[in-house]
């Protein structure tokens, strides 16, 4: 920690927070708001005089609520920068100052209340996301009495109450009495492994984590008694069946089997836990000084802001989706984003550090390049084609498109990202994507339903997250029938009303256009684009006598390749109820209209 | 419009059993070998390892390709790794194209040999005439800046800032509360080495 805030080469940013992030791989844009500390933090000598005097005292967030601490502090000893800080949602009032007993005891003068927040612009060529975990809340799991008795404590807040840091400075009591309790017991898995309440997956870390808590007892009071209910106990890492070797011989008991109920007994305000112990087979009751609730770890609950900042994914589980789960496991989605600690799951400190020095590897392999190739799939204009409407522009989702009424409309190379949006709106077929070029998609299209088209759905799928959906359903083997054809395109906007309307006219059953859900869009939000372009096209099959349901819209995640077998069993399900006679009158009227819509829109180019 | 004078080659990827097994890739190979423009329609065990990617090269060499279609795995896993391969024997990158015939087919329809196989030839003719149409690209260049952002001050991004500092980088490392140190600093003693946190 303090070697990171003395690096001459690391520029601490605290109370900030990234605001909006814009550009690409090796060359990103990012505004960070930096808070008003109102504290000088390079003037500051953390000497304490400012929290003596001020009048206000708060629950301390450091000791989880266990101590307190006055609207300026500081947030524990060791802080890195080692420097005061007012909260101003708990100081009294800054403007006016209603108090300012802080600023006139401050030797130094380092307390101003006029500091603003900042706005701070970065230029970076790489990021990496570090933003870390929550802890599982444990009040929805009642049984066990978190909010009811005092002497059921969380284990983070056990952390604090042996930490001679803490608000005991380590003499280690129960909170409710302030003595030291002798018979201590630790259920694992809370909010882990429950398929109602919590989360299903196991928190990677809680098993070793009770084992810790269970020597540092047994080292300070070796007369403690301590029981641990457990599932299965999950000592898999280097050194850790050791570290679990060692605490059943210093006497730890391990009883597998979670607490049915936790009552207190009022008197002695002592927790009596009935336990089935599975092993042993039978009920057990035991009464216990102090509960220790190990609760598990789960996704930031504040952290979707800067993941769509950043066009990140999430799994399932709401951590941070790597690129590949095997291969590019600290790789975010978005090229020049890479994922390090609890963000993308729960681990232990060994595994979040080593995950930090492989992002360091990727990130530091974008830096010391000299220049970066960013793929050919940008958008070109006919000039010859163009007619200056302007819904190109309208559409691009990076302003893109230069255009001003009467003349052709320009794209900006550097600023297009390749989404393609811009061209399926052209109604001049002016625009082109390099390499998605309408030709070669018009082609696949049509190749999809060479053969045997009443048996095909032509099925667009986006690269990022509709198509890696479908990858996550091939590795996960989740089958489905086989009768979809897959065209990639980059974004689920590139899907030219043609390209639907073409495969419909040569016989397709079913069209399916799929993409990423509205907030993961990796082009900001040209999938809404997508949304107007196929509501409108249902309008058109209907009014042609087509039924709308023939073309179906999906959003799929890269993490949900469980949804998109779904979708594949689903519409070859309605594939079967499209009946022959339909197709044929399809075939029919769509041919009769694309007749119809040539000539009119060379009469309109001719204009 | 295609163009004239193409001169495709199909490449059918085993993958080991990961193809083969539900795929009948040898049948895929024929059909492809009977498609317009194609010249060439090699089968492989695994077309990513260096035989595969070899023999790619000699045939674009041998054979005059002018479009290369590789039937495996999704491009989201091998396509830089064959647009490489392409390139070092001279040909632009951007005309090779994937078929899908792993993720999209063997692994999901593992009980359907013959849908299976249909679809997979069919994947690989959709690619065949998209690759009609593809065009040499040349990329752009863009500079790259020196710097790098680590959001959060944990035990992750503190390990981070510092290798990246370490190695010679500019670090913006940006922390939400007043103290980097993260949930690591509200620890009293960490497994394995039981030592303190901070």
């Amino acid at each position: 920690m303090m070697d990171a805030g003395r690096h001459p080469r690391i520029e601490l940013m605290t109370l900030s927070e990234v605001e909006e992030v814009n550009g690409y791989i090796g060359n990103f844009k990012v505004k960070v708001r930096k808070k008003a500390r109102y504290v000088d933090e390079k003037e500051c000598t953390a000497c304490g005089d400012c929290a003596d005097v001020c009048p206000v005292t708060y629950p301390d967030e450091y000791q989880v609520g266990l101590g307190t601490r006055k609207a300026v502090y500081i947030p524990f000893a060791q802080a890195v920068p080692s420097s005061y800080v007012i909260n101003p949602e708990n100081c009294l009032g800054s403007n006016p100052i209603a108090c300012g007993k802080c600023a006139e005891r401050c030797e130094k003068k380092c307390i101003d209340f006029d500091i603003q927040d900042e706005i701070v612009e970065l230029e970076v060529g790489a990021i990496i996301v570090a933003t870390g975990m929550d802890t599982y809340d444990p009040t929805e799991m009642d049984e066990y009495g978190y909010t009811r008795f005092q002497n059921v404590v969380t284990s983070l807040e056990f952390e604090r109450l042996i930490c001679a840091g803490g608000p005991t400075e380590g003499h280690f009591v129960r909170p409710g009495d302030m003595n030291r309790p002798k018979r201590i017991g630790f259920v694992q898995c809370v909010g882990s492994r429950m398929e109602n309440r919590g989360n299903p997956y196991c928190s990677n870390i809680c098993c070793m984590n009770t084992i810790k808590d269970s020597l540092l007892l047994k080292e300070h009071y070796p007369d403690t008694e301590i029981f641990v209910f457990y599932i299965d106990l999950r000592a898999f890492g280097k050194g850790f069946e050791d570290l679990l070797k060692r605490s059943r011989e210093a006497g730890v008991n391990y009883i597998r089997g979670l607490p049915g109920s936790v009552m207190e007994d009022p008197e002695t305000e002592n927790l009596i836990v009935d336990v089935e112990n599975t092993t042993a087979g039978r009920l057990e009751q035991y009464n216990l000084d102090m509960l220790v609730l190990s609760v598990g770890l789960e996704p930031r609950g504040d952290g979707d802001p800067l993941r769509q900042a950043l066009n990140l994914s999430k799994t399932s589980d709401g951590f941070l989706l790597e690129a590949h789960p095997k291969l590019r496991p600290v790789d975010a989605s978005t090229p020049g984003v890479f994922l390090a600690g609890c963000v993308e799951s729960p681990k232990d400190v060994k595994d979040s550090v080593t995950q930090a020095s492989a992002a360091v590897a990727r990130a530091s392999h974008i830096l010391t390049s000299d220049k970066l190739t960013v793929e050919a799939i940008t958008a070109t204009i006919d000039k010859e084609k163009c007619t200056a409407c302007g819904a190109c522009a309208k559409v691009c989702p990076y302003g893109a498109i230069r255009w001003e009424k009467k003349t052709p409309a320009e794209v900006i190379e550097a600023m297009c990202a390749g989404c393609g949006t811009c061209a399926a709106e052209c109604k001049f077929d002016a625009i082109n994507i390099k390499h998605f070029s309408d030709e070669a998609l018009m082609a696949q299209t049509e190749s999809a339903v060479a053969e045997n088209a009443s048996e095909r759905i032509v099925a667009f799928a986006c690269n990022w997250c509709s198509y890696a959906g479908g990858d996550g359903a091939g590795t996960s083997r989740l089958q489905y029938p086989p009768n979809a054809r897959i065209i990639r395109t980059m974004c689920s906007g590139r899907v030219d009303e043609r390209f639907v309307l073409r495969a419909f006219e040569l016989g397709a059953p079913i069209v399916l256009v799929s993409g990423c859900h509205f907030a993961d869009c990796h082009y900001i939000d040209a999938n809404r684009a997508t949304q107007r372009r196929v509501d409108k096209l249902w309008d058109k099959l209907e009014k042609l006598g087509i039924r709308p349901e023939r073309l179906q819209l999906e959003w799929i995640s890269a993490a949900e390749g469980q949804k998109f077998a779904t979708v594949m069993r689903e519409i070859e399900k309605m594939r079967q109820r499209v009946t022959a006679e339909e197709i044929e009158h399809t075939i029919k009227v769509l041919k009769e209209d694309r007749g119809k819509q040539e000539s009119k829109r060379k009469a309109k180019a001719k204009v | 419009m295609s163009e004239d004078g193409l001169r495709i080659g199909v490449f059918v990827c085993d993958c080991g059993l990961n193809i083969a097994n539900t795929v009948d890739t040898e049948a895929v190979r024929q059909y492809a070998e009977g498609l317009p423009d194609v010249v060439a329609s090699v089968g492989n065990r695994y077309t990513c390892a260096d035989p595969g990617q070899e023999e790619i090269k000699r045939y674009i060499r041998e054979n005059d390709l002018n479009r290369v279609v590789v039937a495996s795995c999704s491009p989201r896993l091998h396509e830089p790794t064959f647009r490489h391969c392409v390139e070092e024997a001279g040909l632009n990158k951007y005309l090779f194209e994937m078929a899908n015939i792993r993720e999209h087919c063997s692994w999901v329809h593992s009980e359907d040999h013959a849908g299976a196989t249909q679809k997979a030839k069919d994947t690989v003719r959709m690619a065949v005439d998209r690759a009609r149409h593809l065009k040499p690209q040349i990329e752009a260049e863009v500079p790259v800046t020196d710097a790098a952002l680590v959001i959060g001050g944990g035990v992750a991004g503190i390990q981070a800032a510092l290798d990246l500092a370490d190695t010679g980088h500019h670090v913006y490392l940006v922390e939400k509360e007043p103290s980097i140190g993260g949930i690591m600093a509200q620890l009293d003693k960490t497994f394995p080495t039981m030592d303190c946190s901070i």
